[in-house]
């Protein structure tokens, strides 16, 4: 297990390595230059040659890679340009938000997922079933940022309820949360029916209803364990998703997050920071992956890691 | 042992139960499809939208892009059926016309990810070795970050715009046909019919094309389908961002974007596009569904 996990983390390295390089040329071959930006309209090219020596774009790629490179070994990620902010602290700040969200989304959908994926797989072919599907479906084709405006209408303009966004308080995830968890408990609930419905055909499932176990019984204890294993999975890759439909849920909402912070950093061109978020977030989505793999051999014993 | 020919009668059965057999497994699936009461719901949704997309200009009531200023945000009537937009446009023909994009965007990204995704899932299963493993791991690079993160970053920095959202969500999309290549690949690479045509000695890329590709096209056409849902929501997802079609150009995201400011006094400007885009997205799920029950014979009917 131990040398899985290793072996997992050694194949994950050059593969941040090579989005590292990916993000830094593509921003840089791109148009565009911070430099000119941030100097204005008005600027003297003398000026923007300052700009461009003070955060050494003047230098070769690289070179430049190089620095880069160093103090990411360190931990450093650098000094944003617009905000002159070391961008790992303007990183983590808004991390909190997006990870906030994304627990709270990936709550709402494993709490409405199962409910459906269960309910479905127990009543096969009967209204609850179909019912629950349909709702599913209805889930995974949904626009992020429409349920989201509807929320919005219903919930915040219409009854007043909730704030229509903010991460002031609690009440600000609310609305986003489940907004950012339909779509996800789409996906759960078909994952969750079919698994359910595989185990449901089990030889010991029959033995076990032929032996007199009650059906509730049956059910959680026999049925809905077994059925959790190929759902973790699924879990898993809809938590590591929600970082990119969180983008979304971020600007619907105006939630000062992550993947917006990503948007505007991008067309100002703030280098540092557009590099920071990348590599964080495919640091993050990675790791999501590979606890995964990990989980899926923690709940199944039967799967041995060589 | 010496194999006895069969007596003409009972070779003439063998043809016909093997002429049945290939008979019934296209219509099998045909009936399967037949069944399958939600995939033809599906496929009668992405056919009506399909026809007001080719169509728009005939279907469409009224300009997309002509405003009547007196008209701004007004609600549905007699002859706006879903009302007015925040410029005094017809919501109703934008929404059609603006099927249209996302349609195109939907087709040509879909049509980019395979084109890159099957070569490169093929070349890496069929090949192996080093060059495999670099191709693969070409791949994790895009699998290491989420989809539509990749997409927006693409055209973030390329520049918005309708053609470069279109290649960057065909990228966004590739990772996952390259996996699935590849895995048929090496799946079918064992089968006997790829061992007589390599006993045969027909070049590689022959093999791959004449006898791989056909047999990997029942779970290359589900996962197009599948993905064409995708990549309409993506393009959405970037219309509403800013970084798809520009202005004027009706497209369900951006129409969504616009609609936002005025979701306090009307609603429906916001509303009506977010419906057409799950309309859309739902028909090609449930489609999609409907063609892997029927065209994987390893589904059972659930």
């Amino acid at each position: 297990m131990r040398r899985y996990l290793t072996r997992r983390v050694a194949v994950a390295v050059p593969t941040l390595l090579a989005v590292t390089v990916l993000i830094f040329v593509a921003m840089r071959v791109v148009p565009g230059d911070p430099a000119v930006l941030l100097a204005g309209d008005f600027a003297t090219p003398e000026t923007v040659q300052a700009l461009r020596a003070k955060w050494g774009l003047d230098r070769s790629l690289p070179v430049q890679y190089g620095v880069f490179f160093r103090n990411l070994l360190r931990g450093d990620l650098g000094t944003s340009i617009v905000s002159d902010l070391p961008v790992r602290d303007e990183i983590l700040q808004r991390f909190r938000v997006t990870i906030i969200l994304a627990v709270c989304a990936i709550a709402v959908a494993l709490v409405i997922g199962f409910s459906a994926g269960i309910a479905g797989a127990t009543r096969p072919y009967t209204a609850w079933d179909y019912g629950s599907m349909a709702t599913a479906l209805v889930g995974v084709s949904t626009p992020i940022f429409w349920s989201g405006m509807l929320l919005i209408l219903v919930f915040a303009v219409r009854l007043g309820w909730l704030p229509s966004g903010g991460a002031d308080a609690w009440q600000g995830y609310v609305l986003p949360a489940v907004s950012l968890g339909f779509f996800a408990a789409g996906v759960i609930a078909r994952q969750t029916r079919s698994a359910m419905l595989d185990v449901l055909r089990q030889d010991y499932v029959r033995t076990a209803r032929a032996k007199g176990v009650r059906e509730s019984r049956v059910n959680a204890h026999h049925a809905l364990r077994n059925a959790l294993i190929p759902v973790a999975t699924i879990v898993g890759l809809e938590f590591g998703r929600m970082l990119g439909g969180a983008v979304l849920t971020e600007t619907v909402f105006s939630l000062p997050g992550l993947g917006s912070f990503l948007i505007v950093s991008i067309a100002k061109r703030d280098y540092p920071v557009v590099q920071g978020i990348v590599l964080w977030i495919a640091l993050a989505f990675v790791m999501i992956n590979v606890l995964v793999d990990v989980l899926y051999a923690v709940l199944d014993p039967r799967i041995r890691y060589a | 042992m010496r194999e006895v020919a069969a007596p003409p009668g009972e070779r003439r059965l063998r043809a016909d139960l093997l002429n049945a057999r290939r008979r019934s497994s296209a219509s099998l699936a045909w009936r399967r499809f037949g069944r399958h009461r939600a995939a033809q719901v599906g496929l009668g949704v992405v056919i009506v939208f399909g026809l007001l997309a080719l169509f728009a200009s005939l279907v469409a009531p009224h300009s997309p892009t002509e405003a009547d200023l007196s008209l701004r945000l007004a609600p549905a009537s007699r002859g706006h059926w879903l009302g007015m937009d925040q410029q005094g446009r017809d919501l109703l023909s934008r929404i059609i016309h603006g099927g249209r994009t996302s349609m195109l965007i939907g087709l040509i990204a879909v049509g980019v990810a395979a084109g890159i995704g099957i070569p490169l899932g093929a070349v890496s299963g069929a090949r192996g070795g080093w060059l495999g493993q670099v191709l693969m791991g070409l791949v994790d690079v895009f699998l290491s970050f989420p989809a539509i993160l990749v997409a927006i970053l693409i055209v973030a920095l390329a520049g918005p715009g309708l053609r470069n959202a279109m290649i960057a969500i065909g990228i966004s999309q590739m990772p996952a046909y390259a996996r699935l290549m590849r895995a048929e690949v090496i799946r079918l690479r064992g089968e006997t019919f790829v061992e007589a045509a390599e006993a045969l000695g027909l070049p590689g890329w022959r093999i791959l094309v004449r006898h791989i590709l056909p047999n990997a096209a029942g779970p290359l056409i589900i996962q197009s389908t599948l993905n064409l849902a995708g990549a309409i929501l993506s393009a959405a997802y970037l219309g509403f961002l800013g970084l798809g079609a520009q202005p004027p150009t009706p497209e369900w995201g951006a129409m969504l974007s616009d609609g936002r400011t005025y979701l306090r006094t009307a609603p429906h400007v916001a509303i009506y596009p977010g419906l057409a885009v799950m309309l859309v997205v739902l028909g090609f799920n449930l489609f999609g569904d409907g063609l892997r029950d029927a065209l994987d014979p390893r589904a059972t009917r659930r």
